[in-house]
C-alpha cells in the first residue's frame, strides 16, 4: 500500500485513459473532444515512462527507449492539436457550428 | 512513505481535474482543468525520475497546447451558451464502455507478471540525448518533418479564403 510500484501507475493511467475515452465519445463540442484526446495521450505517456522506469531499466539502467517514445508522442500530440483546431476553425467558418453530432455531411 | 503521499495526492489531482475536463459545461473551465491535469502528469514524471519529460510536459502541454486550445475556444465561441446539452445521445453507452475498459485494464495489470526493479535509473537527459542521435535518429528526423508539415498544413487549412 505504501510502497509505490508499477501497478499503481498502471491503474492511474488506465483511469485517466478511460475518463478521456468517455469524454471523447460523449462530448458534443469538437474542441472538448480534442481536449479529451490530450488526456488519453497523457495516460499513454504515463504508461510508457512507468514501464521504462520499472521494467526496461531492470535490464539496463541506461535504457531510455520509453522516454524517447513519450517525447515522440508529445510531438505528434502537438501536431494533432494544431491541425485539429485548424479544421475546427474552418468548419466553424463554413457551417457556423462545431457540434460533432451535427456535422454529418459525409455520413452515409 | 513521502513518495506514497506525493503519488496519491498527485493521482487524486489528475483524476479530479480530468473529470472536470469531461464534465464541465463551460469549455473555458474545462481548459483550465486540463492545464491542472497536465501539471499533475508533470509531477508524476518527477516521481518516475523522468526529469527531461517533466520540462517538456510543462513547456509544451501546460504552456503551448493549453493556450492553443484556449484560442480555439475563443475563436469558435458564442455558438452555444452553457445551457445547451453538452453530451450527445450515446453518453450512457460511452460511460458503460469506458468503465468496462477500466475494469479490464486493471484486471490485466494485476494478472500480468513483470520483472520489476526499483533501482535508481541513470541521468535521463543524457540518456535521451544519446538515444536521439544514435539509435533513434531516423524517428527524430521524421518527427521534425511531421512538425513542419503540421505547421504548414494548419496555416493552409485555417486561412481565410477571401483574403488572398
Amino acid at each position: 500500500m505504501f510502497e509505490i510500484g508499477l501497478s499503481h501507475y498502471l491503474v492511474l493511467s488506465a483511469a485517466l485513459f478511460c475518463i478521456g475515452a468517455y469524454g471523447a465519445l460523449a462530448r458534443r463540442n469538437a474542441v472538448g473532444v480534442l481536449m479529451c484526446f490530450e488526456l488519453m495521450l497523457n495516460a499513454v505517456n504515463i504508461n510508457l515512462v512507468a514501464f521504462s522506469r520499472y521494467v526496461a531499466q531492470a535490464v539496463d539502467p541506461n535504457l531510455f527507449a520509453g522516454h524517447v517514445f513519450a517525447a515522440l508522442v508529445i510531438t505528434v500530440a502537438a501536431a494533432e492539436t494544431s491541425i485539429g483546431l485548424a479544421l475546427i476553425i474552418n468548419i466553424y467558418r463554413n457551417r457556423d457550428r462545431i457540434n460533432v453530432d451535427e456535422i454529418d455531411l459525409m455520413k452515409w | 512513505m513521502m513518495e506514497a503521499l506525493a503519488f496519491y495526492a498527485t493521482a487524486a489531482l489528475i483524476l479530479i481535474s480530468a473529470l472536470g475536463v469531461v464534465l464541465c459545461r463551460n469549455l473555458v473551465h474545462s481548459a483550465m482543468s486540463l492545464a491542472l491535469s497536465f501539471l499533475g502528469v508533470a509531477v508524476i514524471y518527477i516521481l518516475l525520475h523522468a526529469f527531461f519529460l517533466f520540462g517538456v510536459q510543462v513547456l509544451i502541454y501546460v504552456g503551448a497546447i493549453t493556450v492553443l486550445i484556449m484560442f480555439g475556444i475563443m475563436l469558435t465561441r458564442d455558438v452555444e451558451g452553457n445551457l445547451v446539452q453538452q453530451t450527445n445521445r450515446q453518453h450512457r453507452m460511452a460511460a458503460a464502455s469506458a468503465l468496462a475498459t477500466f475494469i479490464a485494464l486493471t484486471y490485466i495489470a494485476f494478472q500480468s507478471h513483470f520483472n520489476v526493479t526499483n533501482a535508481t535509473p541513470g541521468d535521463s537527459v543524457v540518456g535521451i540525448g544519446v538515444a536521439f542521435i544514435s539509435r533513434y535518429v531516423v524517428p527524430f528526423e521524421v518527427a521534425s518533418l511531421v512538425l513542419l508539415v503540421a505547421l504548414v498544413g494548419a496555416i493552409v487549412i485555417a486561412r481565410d479564403k477571401e483574403v488572398d
